[in-house]
């Protein structure tokens, strides 16, 4: 339902100011907004998003004031910012754990409108706009990680723009393109800070526009049944801008926690020693918020037909975003809420522990073995003594080398190399795969052949009707 | 269009009823704890080893340094450490700060004129030494890192300004690789020039063990121990990454409090506004 523009000036200035620019009745508007009466506390992240982003513009302008985006200069600049501007230290940490918050935030944004079907007629291109602007905060966080020139910057950044370099034919052009060189260099950390700064600009635009898109056909509601009168809806404000308050409040009370006791919990060790293109960090991973897209990248660990696994991991990678421009088609079911859909619910569910494991399985090493059914065949003095008795093992039995594992023990002060034969083992780049068809599975599969087959609960009639026998009840 | 029976309802409404608050309880708990194991997985050295915990004065949210141990643990850096670390992005200047090892102003400056740098051009264009001043970043032992490979068997002795924010576990991982260095177990093959530490990612770190009972005096009566020393200068080094540290953990407190009474005003309000539409 789209909300009439009510508002009439009150006096000679806004009467006059209206018939240029009807600012004020847009503010009237917004002010005004009929939503749902029934809204619960996960609505309240969108507000809680808009502060994320403001909280990041206003934050990240004074840290360009003392910011160098110099390879040489990076590094001392930030720890600048951190040592000898007023207050400098809490600039930069509302930044570097704001950009987590906010993640957080459009994580439990975005799997609200899942499980209450918001994405649904009539609100498509508003979920596609949410999905634009989730695909920019990405581009933006990462760039982001790139600007203070520590190890992680320089290798994530060296690992990501890699990704390019799998794009046949004119991949290695791209990649060069990116860098503006032969390797990550001075040139990239320029180009990603001026386009650092560029993005969040372009998120706001397009906020506006999901804003927009929110206000055409009205919030969904817990319900996901459409507004019949005005007995369903209460006004935004102050209904809503309470409840909004509210929100945020609680929400910043954990995102104070991190900023003042625990700045650093989020990020990596690794990235307050300064970039060192010679060096190789032992593991290279990416901030939490991109961990399910990393084991995604990595699940991918063999070629299919004429795409090689390290194309293959790109495109599954780029495919687990893409798919959800087209979800609103791929969910056949005319019910929006899970609250009258049991088994999309259990499996709604499902999907939130696939995504979390997918997030715990980016942050492991990929041949770290979940579960393995092995044998020791015994311990040995010294590497070389190891390798002699796998070398007989391979010539005694079927097995063959790549199935022995050594590992170094010290039991009672003594040194000793023991071997294993592991004949299954689930490592996490297997779990990754699973997690990954998994995935895929929910939005190909699932969603599409479950709004033919599921037997929904009956709607209530209106939203007013289910509140009063809610309070009858 | 009034409807009477939605205004006489006057039911306490999401504001008041546990069950409609109890999804959103759990979500808070279980992130929180999610935070915490995030938090408190005992950290690790690179080799997979568990590290030793000390008790930090400044660890718990109140936590503030103790100044005489960070000024103990200045003078074991600066008698034992500073030989090969060097601490660019600190000047002498922060020793006095509010929140540090708070030394006087002329304690600052004489310990800063302890060392020479160079200055200058002067007026006829030559560059010239003078002693240190407070707004002088502490003497670097080696002119480049070239300079510091070569008098160190090829290792880099890494710059010590942020080192407790660089290896996970912080100053646990400090205070556990200085008490670290043991005889190598029987049969383990060491790298010549290289030294057996129970902590360090390979066990085999090329420093040598830089402490020894004594070999710093202390003049406030504390144990002259090893691991006296290591807590120490572990403690120095966490000041020395976090100079703002005790700021942060008054101005939170600040923040905390003003954020739950804001919380708990704006849960009344929405529940009086609420009242008669629910």
């Amino acid at each position: 339902m789209s909300h009439e523009i009510t508002y009439t000036p009150s006096n000679a200035f806004t009467r006059w100011l209206d018939e240029r620019l009807p600012i004020m009745g847009l503010a009237h508007h917004m002010l005004e907004y009929p939503t749902p009466r029934n809204l619960n506390y996960w609505w309240t992240f969108g507000g809680i998003l808009t502060f994320c982003l403001l909280t990041q513009i206003v934050t990240g302008i004074i840290l360009v004031m003392h910011y160098t985006p110099h390879v040489d200069l990076a590094f001392n600049s930030v720890e600048h910012i951190m040592r000898d501007v007023n207050y400098g230290w809490l600039i930069r940490y509302v930044h570097a754990n704001g950009a987590s918050m906010f993640f957080l935030a459009v994580y439990i944004h975005m799997f609200r409108g899942l499980y209450y079907g918001s994405y649904k007629a009539p609100r498509e291109v508003l979920w596609i706009l949410g999905v634009i602007i989730y695909l920019l905060m990405m581009a933006a966080a990462f760039m982001g990680y790139v600007l203070p020139w520590g190890q992680m910057s320089f290798w994530g950044a060296t690992v990501i723009t890699n990704l390019f370099g799998a794009i046949p034919l004119v991949g290695d052009a791209i990649r060069e393109w990116l860098w503006g060189g032969f390797a990550v260099g001075n040139p990239t950390l320029q180009r990603f800070f001026s386009l650092h700064y560029l993005i969040p600009f372009i998120i706001l635009g397009v906020v506006v526009l999901h804003i927009w898109a929110l206000h055409v056909p009205g919030n969904n509601n817990p319900l996901g049944i459409s507004v019949k009168d005005e007995q369903d809806t209460v006004s935004f404000h102050p209904y809503m801008t309470v409840k909004d308050a509210l929100g945020l409040t609680v929400f910043l009370l954990l995102f104070a926690y991190f900023v003042f006791y625990n700045p650093n919990v989020l990020g990596h060790a690794d990235n307050y020693i300064e970039a060192d293109p010679l060096q190789t960090p032992p593991h290279i991973v990416p901030e939490w918020y991109l961990l399910p897209f990393y084991a995604i990248l990595r699940a991918i660990t063999f070629d299919i037909g004429p795409i090689d696994s390290k194309l293959g991991g790109v495109i599954a990678m780029f495919g687990s975003i893409a798919i959800l421009f087209v979800l609103p088609w791929l969910d056949t079911s005319k019910v929006r809420s899970a609250r009258f859909r049991p088994l999309f619910r259990q499996f709604f569910f499902l999907f939130v522990v696939v995504c979390l494991g997918l997030g715990w399985a980016g942050g492991q090493s990929p041949d770290r073995t979940i579960f393995t059914s092995s044998e020791v065949i015994g311990t040995y003095e010294s590497a070389g003594e190891a390798d002699a008795a796998i070398a007989e093992a391979v010539s005694q039995t079927d097995a063959t080398a790549d199935m022995f594992k050594k590992h170094d023990v010290i039991e009672d002060g003594v040194y000793g190399v023991e071997v294993e034969r592991v004949d299954y083992a689930f490592d996490v780049a297997s779990l990754s795969l699973v997690l990954t068809i998994l995935y895929f599975a929910y939005f190909l599969i699932l969603l599409p052949l479950l709004g033919l087959i599921e037997k929904t609960k009956p709607l209530p009639e209106s939203i007013s009707k289910a509140v009063l026998a809610e309070k009858d009840a | 269009m009034k409807n009477e029976a939605l205004n006489q309802a006057a039911r306490p409404c999401v504001f008041t009823r546990l069950s409609r608050v109890a999804p959103y309880i759990a979500t808070a708990a279980i992130t929180a704890l999610g935070m915490m194991f995030l938090a408190s997985v005992p950290a690790k050295a690179a080799g997979n080893v568990e590290l030793k915990h000390a008790e930090w004065s400044f660890d718990a949210p109140f936590g503030t340094f103790d100044r005489s141990q960070l000024r103990r643990g200045y003078k074991v850096y600066k008698e034992v450490c500073a030989a090969c670390h060097s601490m660019n992005l600190v000047n002498f200047r922060n020793l006095a700060q509010e929140g540090g090892p708070e030394f006087s102003e002329a304690q600052v400056k004489a310990l800063a004129a302890e060392y020479e740098i160079e200055d200058g051009p002067d007026e006829y264009g030559d560059m010239f030494m003078r002693a240190r001043e407070p707004k002088d970043p502490m003497p670097a032992p080696f002119a480049n890192e070239n300079a510091a490979r070569a008098s160190n068997g090829g290792a880099y002795p890494p710059d010590f300004s942020v080192i407790v924010k660089a290896r996970s576990g912080g100053a646990d991982y400090i205070y556990s690789l200085l008490t670290g260095y043991e005889e190598p177990p029987q049969g383990f093959p060491m790298s010549p020039g290289m030294n057996y530490n129970a902590y360090f990612g390979g066990h085999q770190i090329a420093m040598a063990n830089p402490l020894f009972d004594e070999i710093v005096e202390y003049e406030d009566g504390t144990p002259m121990t090893v691991d006296q020393y290591a807590r120490d200068v572990a403690a120095f080094l966490t000041w020395a990454s976090e100079p703002k540290l005790e700021a942060r953990h008054q101005m939170g407190f600040q923040v905390m409090v003003f954020l739950a009474v804001l919380a708990g005003l704006l849960y009344f309000a929405g529940r009086k506004l609420w009242a008669d539409k629910h």
